[in-house]
C-alpha cells in the first residue's frame, strides 16, 4: 500500500510534482499572502489565472482541485453571508430585517474569492507533494530553529508517523466495524445514548490496536538503534535543481507583482 | 440454491484515483451443507469475495441472492442475512472488546435480541465447541494468547447460530496442532449442525482432506470450481498462479513417471500410503 490512500497525494507525473518540497512551501505561502496584499479586481483575476496555469501545470483533474473545497465550503457561504448582511455602508436593497449594502457586498465577494483561491491554491501542494516530502521540506526549512532549542526534527518525525498512522487506522476502522456488523451490530440507528454505547465495540479494538501498533513500532525503531535528530543524516537529501531556482524566481516576481497591486490599489 | 452469485463484479475506490477491480464477473451457486475451499494467491480477491455472501460489501455490478431473494432490494433485511450467515473475519481476534470472555460471545445473540438467559446458553455451547474451558468464562479476553482469542472469536460468531459459516484463513498464524484441531472442530459442527462452510484458506492440504468442493480465485475470477482432487489433476495450471497442489500430487505424479502405476488423484498422506502399497504388491504379483 505504502502512499497510497495517504492524504490527499494525486500521483502523477508533473513538473510539479518533481519540485523540491521546500520551494512549494514556500510558494504557497506567498500565494497566499499575495490574496491578502491584492484587494482590486486585476490583482484577484491576476492570482486565479496564476492557480490555472498551476493547475495545468500539475497534470491534476481540475475536480480533484474543487474536492479539497468541499469541507470549507459551509464556512465558505456563512462568511459571505455576514459579510453581506453585516456590513453596514450605503444601502442597496433590503427587505424585512435584512439589509444589503454596497460595501457589503464587495466585502463578502472579496472574502469569498480569497477563500476558495487560498483554498484551491495550498490544495495543489497537497495534491502534488507527498506527505512525507513535505514533512521532510518542513524539517529542512525549519532547522534553524534548532538553534533556540526547538525540536524540530523530532516533531517532523511525529508529524511522518501521524500521517503515516492515519490510513493504517481508518483501514482498521473499516474492518473491525465490518466484523462487529458481521456479529449484528448495529452502528447507525436508536438516540444519541444508544449510538454512544454502539460505538464502544469499535472503539475499544481500535485503542487496543493502536497502542499495539505504537508499541511495535517504538520497539522496532529502538531496535535500528534511533536515537533522535542528534548526528542523523538522511538517506535522500533533499537538494535543489535548477527548475527549483527558476520556480523560486517566478514565485519572487509573483510576490514582487502583488506588492505593486497593492500599492497600486488595483 | 442458498446463495447465488451473478455477474457480481466489485471495484475498490470507485470515483478515485485509486480504483482496484477486485471481483470480474463472478458466477456462483452455493448448496445447503456444502463444505467449500476457497483458495487463491494473495490479493486475489477472497476476502472481498466472501464479505459479499453477508452484504457487507454491495457489488459494483451484478445480483446476490439469499435463498433466492435479491438482497440488495429495497426492503429486505440485511441484519437478519447476517444472523444467518457468520462471517469469521481474517484475524478475527482483532474484534474482542469485551470485559470478560463469555460477555464478548454473547455479544452476537444480544443483536439478535435473545434474552439474557439464552444469550448465555448460547455463549456456553459454542465456547465449549470451540474448546474454551469454562475456567477462562471470566477471564479478559485481551489476556488469553493468540490460539485461545481466535478461538473466542470464533465462538462469537458461531453463537449466533449461523446456518452458513465463513472462515477467513481461521489458521493462519497456529501451529499446526492447533490448525488441526480448529478444522476437525469445524468440519465437525458442519456435520452435526449441517451447517454450510466456506473456508478461506492458503493450504491446499487442508483442502484435500476437508473440503467436499474447491475454488480456485485468480485475478478476481474463478479459475476453477470442482472436487479438490479434479482440480488438483491441473496442478500446472495452478502454478502459473503462484499456487501448489498437495505435496502428495507431485510425489503421485513422479512416481507414476518412474513406472509406478499408482493413483494420481490421491491427495491426502493416507490415501497416498494405500495406492502405493497397492501398486507395489501389483507389481510384485506381476513379477512373480
Ligand atoms: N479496502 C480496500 N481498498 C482498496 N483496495 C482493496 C481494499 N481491500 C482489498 N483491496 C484490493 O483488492 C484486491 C483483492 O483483495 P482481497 O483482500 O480480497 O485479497 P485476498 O485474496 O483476500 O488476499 P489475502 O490472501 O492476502 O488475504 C487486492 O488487489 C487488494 O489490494
Ligand atoms: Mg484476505
Amino acid at each position: 500500500m505504502g502512499e497510497i490512500s495517504l492524504g490527499q497525494y494525486y500521483p502523477t507525473n508533473s513538473i510539479l510534482h518533481r519540485l523540491d518540497p521546500r520551494v512549494k512551501f514556500i510558494g504557497t505561502i506567498v500565494y497566499i499572502v499575495s490574496l491578502f496584499l491584492v484587494s482590486g479586481p486585476v490583482g484577484y483575476l491576476c492570482a486565479a489565472l496564476a492557480l490555472f496555469a498551476l493547475v495545468l501545470l500539475s497534470k491534476v483533474p481540475f475536480r480533484f482541485i474543487l474536492k479539497s473545497m468541499k469541507p470549507i465550503f459551509f464556512i465558505l457561504i456563512v462568511t459571505m453571508l455576514f459579510n453581506l448582511f453585516l456590513t453596514p455602508g450605503e444601502e442597496l436593497a433590503h427587505f424585512l430585517i435584512f439589509r444589503i449594502t454596497r460595501e457589503g457586498l464587495v466585502l463578502a465577494l472579496r472574502m469569498g474569492i480569497r477563500l476558495a483561491l487560498l483554498v484551491m491554491g495550498s490544495s495543489i501542494m497537497t495534491l502534488t507533494t507527498t506527505p512525507n516530502a513535505l514533512t521532510d521540506g518542513m524539517e529542512r526549512l525549519f532547522s534553524p530553529l534548532k538553534l533556540i532549542k526547538v525540536p524540530v526534527h523530532e516533531i517532523s518525525m511525529m508529524m511522518s508517523i501521524a500521517l503515516r498512522f492515519i490510513p493504517i487506522l481508518t483501514e482498521e476502522t473499516d474492518k473491525i466495524k465490518k466484523a462487529q456488523i458481521a456479529r449484528g451490530a448495529d452502528f447507525d440507528s436508536g438516540g444519541l445514548i444508544k449510538r454512544l454505547k454502539s460505538m464502544i465495540p469499535l472503539l475499544v479494538p481500535l485503542f487496543v490496536s493502536a497502542f499495539r501498533r505504537a508499541n511495535d513500532l517504538a520497539m522496532a525503531m529502538e531496535a535500528r538503534c534511533y536515537h533522535g535528530g542528534t548526528g542523523r543524516t538522511q538517506m535522500k537529501p533533499l537538494t535543489y535543481a535548477k527548475k527549483d531556482y527558476c520556480a523560486y524566481l517566478i514565485t519572487a516576481l509573483f510576490l514582487a507583482l502583488a506588492i505593486i497591486f497593492r500599492v497600486k490599489g488595483w | 440454491m442458498l446463495i447465488e452469485l451473478k455477474d457480481v463484479c466489485y471495484t475498490y475506490g470507485t470515483g478515485t484515483v485509486y480504483e482496484v477491480s477486485a471481483l470480474d464477473h463472478i458466477n456462483l451457486q452455493i448448496g445447503e451443507g456444502e463444505f467449500i475451499g476457497i483458495i487463491g494467491h494473495t490479493g486475489s480477491g477472497k476476502s472481498t469475495l466472501i464479505q459479499h455472501f453477508n452484504g457487507l460489501l454491495k457489488p459494483t455490478s451484478g445480483q446476490v441472492l439469499f435463498e433466492g431473494k435479491d438482497i440488495w432490494e429495497e426492503d429486505y433485511d440485511l441484519r437478519s442475512l447476517r444472523t444467518h450467515v457468520g462471517l469469521v473475519f481474517q484475524y478475527p481476534e482483532n474484534q474482542l472488546f469485551e470485559t470478560d470472555v463469555l460477555k464478548d460471545v454473547m455479544f452476537g445473540p444480544k443483536n439478535q435480541g435473545l434474552s439474557e438467559e439464552d444469550c448465555r446458553a448460547r455463549a456456553h455451547e459454542a465456547l465449549s465447541q470451540v474448546g474454551i474451558p469454562e475456567d477462562l468464562y471470566g477471564a479478559s479476553p485481551f489476556d488469553l494468547s493468540g490460539g485461545q482469542k481466535r478461538r473466542v472469536a470464533l465462538a462469537g460468531v458461531l453463537a449466533m447460530d449461523p446456518e452458513v459459516l465463513i472462515l477467513d484463513e481461521p489458521t493462519a498464524g497456529l501451529d499446526p496442532g492447533g490448525r488441526d484441531e480448529l478444522l476437525r472442530e469445524i468440519r465437525f459442527l458442519r456435520d452435526k449442525r449441517g451447517i454450510t462452510v466456506l473456508l478461506v484458506t492458503h493450504s491446499m492440504e487442508d483442502v484435500a482432506q476437508y473440503a467436499k468442493r474447491l475454488l480456485v480465485i485468480d485475478n478476481g475470477k474463478i479459475a476453477f470450481d470442482g472436487a479438490p482432487k479434479r482440480v488438483f489433476s491441473h496442478y500446472k495450471e495452478l502454478e502459473k498462479m503462484g499456487l501448489a497442489a498437495p505435496q502428495i500430487t507431485y510425489i503421485m505424479h513422479a512416481l507414476k513417471e518412474r513406472g509406478l502405476d499408482v493413483d494420481l488423484r490421491a491427495t491426502t498422506v493416507e490415501e497416498a500410503k494405500r495406492s502405493i502399497l497397492l501398486a507395489l504388491s501389483q507389481r510384485a504379483s506381476e513379477g512373480r
